[in-house]
């Protein structure tokens, strides 16, 4: 890649922040340089942000319904899935299973605190969430 | 408290930029690039087994801490590292050592950490960053993969110090503990050249180096030929996220080693070596090439075309293998 040619598209997920980047100058020396960022990056980064938000909207269809507890919704809002969220909580994940169908106040209560510090959500908000007046 | 007289440096990559800004702070300068390069660690990974959000994990360098681990090694840093069993231990810890004005490098989750643009926080545990103050309640960082220092609260950097999950930090912390020995790297480059052309073309592991590439090749093929659209998409496009925006990226890190390249072959007066340096940085612009098809395709912008992104990859594969070879047959000069 040559200096010129350093993509400054302004990727939107970088938020104005510039990456550094190593390219050939005129005299054939590499240097970094500072980049804006290309589309590639920002069509992926969207991309997987994008993917956890439909997962959590359908976790909230599902909250909704009574199939699912406020845990799921809250896992996928803090971008984590479930082997992420079993192995920071240190549950097994077959129990993680149970306990995002189940409301959240059926979880034994020490292992509620353990969801809510790892999801960085009080814990009185996952037990009071309520799907109707969510976004 | 206060700070410490610290020039931040920006770097392609988190974890040498850190190394070199951890040797600039004794008064040790080596650019980042050498950092990397006297390291070996570039690398390519295609591990199946480890799965992030059902993906595989696929790396384009050595694990995490091996740049700090190597060089610790190879130039007998006086480093010291620590880790903690609670966020007050690990808290406590990092206030006295920046008290009594030591610059110390951080592993830390990218996801909590503010000012990080929020688009771009996912649960990565392995991000490497500098502290070399604190004022009132915040302390001031150097984040080499930024433009300029920056700041973090005292609790939300604890956060993500204690981040829990795969690669947990633990509150990780490194500094240098004392003067370094002055080395010659011109003696040190050779060793490195070798060391990482025998990672990238080594025979045994189908996964690594640039047998892993040609593996590579041949999971997007066949994903694109077997799995649901919608699956196949999304893998394309983990492949690209895990290439280019987690940490440097697969082209990134070729650019960032043929800076290295072309310094080796200054200081050790090598034209090969400057020679081999640009064609480096032209593999780093087929892995982009590459990026920027499967980035499309994964968003349907361009039909999915499995055969075609094999056909890349084998390609870098291959320029890869003779690269490599030619760096070692230089290196042996």
């Amino acid at each position: 890649m040559r200096v010129e040619d350093v993509p400054q598209e302004g990727n939107a997920t970088l938020d104005g922040q510039r990456k550094a980047m190593y390219a050939v100058d005129n005299d054939g020396r590499i240097a970094l340089v500072p980049s804006r960022g290309w589309e590639a990056e920002e069509l992926v980064t969207s991309a997987a942000v994008e993917h956890f938000e439909e997962l959590a909207s359908a976790a909230l269809q599902r909250v909704r319904s009574g199939t699912a507890g406020a845990l799921e919704y809250f896992m996928y809002v803090r971008r984590l899935d479930p082997p992420t969220l079993a192995r920071a909580a240190g549950v097994w994940r077959w129990r993680l299973k149970r306990h995002l169908r189940e409301p959240f106040a059926r979880i034994p209560e020490p292992l509620q605190q353990r969801y809510a510090e790892v999801l960085g959500v009080p814990r009185k908000q996952l037990l009071e969430f309520r799907p109707d007046i969510a976004a | 408290m206060g700070a410490i007289d610290f020039q931040h440096q920006q770097s392609a990559h988190c974890e040498s930029g850190v190394v070199a800004g951890l040797l600039r702070g004794q008064g040790c300068p080596l650019t980042e690039a050498m950092v990397f390069g006297l390291a070996s660690a570039l690398a390519f990974a295609y591990l199946g087994i480890v799965k992030i959000n059902e993906m595989p994990l696929i790396s384009y360098r050595m694990p995490p801490r091996f740049i700090l681990r190597r060089l610790r090694k190879l130039l007998r840093l006086p480093l010291r590292v620590e880790s903690f069993a609670t966020p007050q231990a690990g808290e406590r810890r990092l206030d006295e050592l920046v008290a009594r004005g030591t610059l110390v490098g951080l592993q830390s989750s990218v996801y909590f950490l503010p000012y990080i643009p929020v688009n771009m926080r996912f649960h990565f545990n392995a991000h490497n960053l500098l502290v070399y103050g604190r004022e009132d309640d915040e302390y001031l960082i150097s984040d080499p993969v930024f433009e300029a220092p920056t700041r973090s609260s005292v609790p939300e950097l604890t956060r993500a110090r204690f981040a829990r999950g795969v690669l947990a930090p633990r509150g990780l912390l490194y500094y240098l503990d004392g003067p370094i020995v002055p080395t010659d790297v011109r003696r040190l480059i050779p060793g490195a050249l070798k060391k990482e052309c025998r990672t990238m073309l080594q025979p045994l592991l189908p996964f690594v180096g640039v047998r892993g590439i040609r593996m590579l090749a041949r999971k997007v093929h066949k994903v694109a030929r077997t799995a649901p659209p919608e699956f196949a998409q999304r893998f394309v496009g983990h492949v690209v996220r895990m290439q280019e925006e987690i940490g440097t990226g697969g082209g990134g890190f070729r650019f960032l080693y043929g800076a290295f390249l072309q310094e080796a072959g200054t200081l050790l007066g090598n034209p090969s070596l400057q020679e081999l340096a640009l064609q480096m940085v032209g593999m780093g612009d087929l892995w982009r090439d590459f990026a920027y098809d499967a980035a499309r395709m994964s968003k349907g912008r361009l039909a999915l075309d499995g055969a075609l992104l094999s056909d890349q990859l084998n390609n870098i594969a291959e320029r890869e293998a003779a690269l490599f070879r030619a760096v070692r047959a230089a290196a042996l000069v």
